[in-house]
């Protein structure tokens, strides 16, 4: 089993800025870990944490139950691939593939015969022998992986490293880590600011938002039970409606707003006369051309088409824009432009959140 | 120079081809070629200049060769020469290191202010300070007799004091094509390799110093070519023991009277110099493009 990795009570602070704030988080020996936010909340100071480029203000940083404090970046049990992916230039990809055997003086005809192994696993036989500019981008970026993994490490930590490639290669690039991911058995932690692939590959994520941790869940407990508001809005997309509670009954919380009364599961947190939000999924929303009760009155404004679903935009009377998901088979019967559609939803399906 | 032309139109691109060409071939083709014409005649009396014994000889060259103190001299100061490139590599790099990526960009232009400032003082004073910070009776020896490092004072002119006052001397000529190539080194291809378990010798060796062989090159070839041409600093701060080859070539000019056995020898330095450059070329696998870089 690969190391576990352990944050302690960690902050980081740039000049008295605090790039992370007070954040612990424990991740298993072989998870796929992901940690999500937008840029500039802080989760690629996370990362340098770990590998030990930076050393925390405060806190530890425990790799494999052992705290890193004092050890240098060249001596952890990790390897990172880099977002630039960092390859040497002035290196063919096999010395760049086994650097790392260099550094640790292994003979130079073991070094070889390791690259081409490596080479095999990442399906770029006989590429040894070119130089990295020579490469596309999509090999660059396995010549990345297979470096990272020659050093045998118990943590790989992935600073979005896909997100230089195309989309296509992205989804392939996608698969092709997490099987790596379950084959190796190496701790994966993994920077991205792309919630489809944070949700796509990880046994676990981690929301940041201006150096604060969010939440930390599996991806469907991520989407279906959000923690804060932050999460809620920041991973899928989502309708908001702020008010004050004015009641709750067997965890169903009931918010007081301009668009009138909406009641959904209260989270935690949640008291009576407090700033909340209801937060409804798209999906769990229902479209009729019909008045019914607790419904909202909307205007219709255009459909987008996305593929599996249409995304139905609209505007409350009082002004707030609206997102509703219309299933395919539906979607011959869906409002027109300019139709006034009632939106109604069930407070199983809608999640109550205090406000900060 | 199609370039030239498509810019500046046929009339002003044809005007700044000649005045390069005119500089090219009246201050550096011409001279040079007097050079040699007077390298390979024998040292005459005005009287007889034209005469039956004005004939083409390789006796300058060939006085050099069989001149066993000269010959010391020239050897010496190739070797000296190569001594102050290296040296003034040591001292540089670590400091262009420094300036490149460790230091923040406040502190690297204080370094860089530091070290230019003493250069807007004329070569000679810069290096009569040096005269007067090493003199038998001067303060760095003071200082040394102050802290009981050493018991009388030394005699620093001669080799060492050459060295340092040319090192000193070159030290910018060294540090900024260094540090310019430095700087231009992707900070994440150090610490790539710094996660690869690589030590600080090793990230320098296999990283830095590829990345910077250019520079390096430049530097190493523009300070090898001042120190071995240098005669401030050997004439001020040396010795009757560390003759450089340029005093001899003045000797000859200026009080031998001999300007062609001067020319001789300067033509001599002249060719070590054009080897030298293509030796650290070849050395550094760098082509003269990547120099003018």
């Amino acid at each position: 089993m690969s190391h576990s990795v352990d944050l302690m009570d960690v902050e980081m602070a740039f000049g008295g800025v605090h790039a992370v704030r007070r954040l612990s988080a424990h991740v298993e020996g072989g998870e796929f870990f992901s940690i999500l936010g937008p840029s500039g909340c802080g989760k690629t100071t996370i990362l340098r944490l770990i590998a030990g480029f930076i050393n925390p203000t405060a806190g530890r940083v425990l790799i494999g139950g052992k705290d890193m404090a004092g050890i240098g970046a060249d001596r952890r049990p990790t390897s990172m691939i880099f977002q630039s992916l960092a390859l040497f230039p002035l290196m063919s990809v096999w010395e760049n593939i086994a650097f790392g055997l260099e550094v640790r003086r292994m003979p130079k005809a073991d070094r070889r015969r390791r690259a081409e192994e490596l080479l095999e696993l990442i399906a770029l036989p006989g590429y040894g022998d070119r130089m990295v500019h020579e490469l596309s981008g999509g090999q660059k970026q396995r010549v990345a992986i297979a470096r990272a993994l020659a050093v045998e490490p118990q943590v790989l930590l992935l600073d979005e490293p896909l997100s230089a490639l195309d989309l296509k290669l992205r989804q392939h690039m996608r698969a092709e880590l997490r099987a790596l991911q379950k084959r190796t058995g190496v701790t994966f932690i993994y920077i991205t600011h792309d919630q489809s692939e944070a949700l796509a590959m990880s046994d676990r994520v981690a929301v940041m938002s201006a150096g604060v941790l969010q939440q930390i869940a599996t991806p469907r407990e991520l989407y279906s039970s959000p923690a804060t508001p932050f999460v809620a809005k920041f991973v899928g997309e989502t309708n908001e409606f702020a008010g004050k509670v004015s009641r709750t009954v067997d965890g169903i919380a009931v918010v007081d707003g301009p668009h009138g009364s909406f009641a959904g599961r209260a989270g935690d947190e949640v008291v009576v006369g407090g700033t909340a939000a209801v937060y409804v999924r798209p999906e769990a929303v229902t479209v009729s051309r019909e008045a019914r009760p607790d419904s909202l009155e909307a205007r219709a404004d255009r459909i987008e088409f996305e593929g599996a679903v249409a995304m139905l935009h609209a505007t409350s009377r009082e002004g707030q824009p609206l997102l509703a998901a219309i299933p395919n088979q539906l979607l011959s019967r869906a409002p027109a432009a300019g139709e006034t559609v009632w939106l109604s939803f069930v407070p199983d399906e809608a999640l109550v959140l205090a406000h900060g | 120079m199609g370039n030239l032309f498509a810019r500046f139109g046929t009339g002003l691109g044809a005007l700044i081809v000649g005045l390069v060409a005119a500089w090219l071939v009246s201050m550096v083709l011409a001279p040079n070629l007097m050079m040699l014409d007077f390298s390979l005649r024998p040292n005459l009396m005005p009287a007889q200049i034209g005469g039956l014994d004005d004939h083409y000889t390789l006796a300058n060259f060939a006085a050099l060769a069989g001149d066993p103190v000269h010959r010391v001299i020239f050897l010496k100061t190739i070797w000296a020469s190569a001594l102050v490139m290296v040296t003034t590599l040591a001292v540089t790099y670590p400091i262009a290191y420094w300036m490149a990526k460790v230091a923040s960009p406040r502190a690297a232009a204080l370094a860089v202010m530091a070290l230019i400032i003493p250069f807007w003082i004329n070569e000679v004073l810069r290096t009569l300070a040096w005269y007067i910070l090493l003199a038998f009776g001067g303060p760095l020896n003071a200082a040394l007799l102050w802290l009981g490092i050493i018991d009388q004072p030394v005699r620093w002119f001669g080799d060492f004091g050459v060295l340092a006052g040319m090192v000193y001397a070159y030290i910018l000529f060294m540090l900024f094509p260094i540090y310019n190539s430095i700087s231009t080194l992707d900070t994440v291809q150090i610490e790539a390799a710094r996660n690869l378990g690589a030590s600080t010798p090793r990230i320098h060796w296999r990283i830095v110093i590829p990345h910077a062989k250019a520079g390096i090159a430049t530097g190493c070839v523009f300070t090898f070519m001042l120190a071995a041409g240098s005669y401030v600093a050997p004439a001020l701060l040396g010795a009757p023991g560390s003759r450089w080859f340029t005093e001899i070539i003045y000797n000859w000019f200026f009080e031998g009277g001999n300007w062609n056995r001067g020319a001789a020898y300067a033509l001599v330095l002249l060719t070590l110099y054009m080897l030298v450059v293509l030796a650290t070329l070849k050395l550094f696998r760098v082509n003269l493009a990547d120099v003018a870089k």
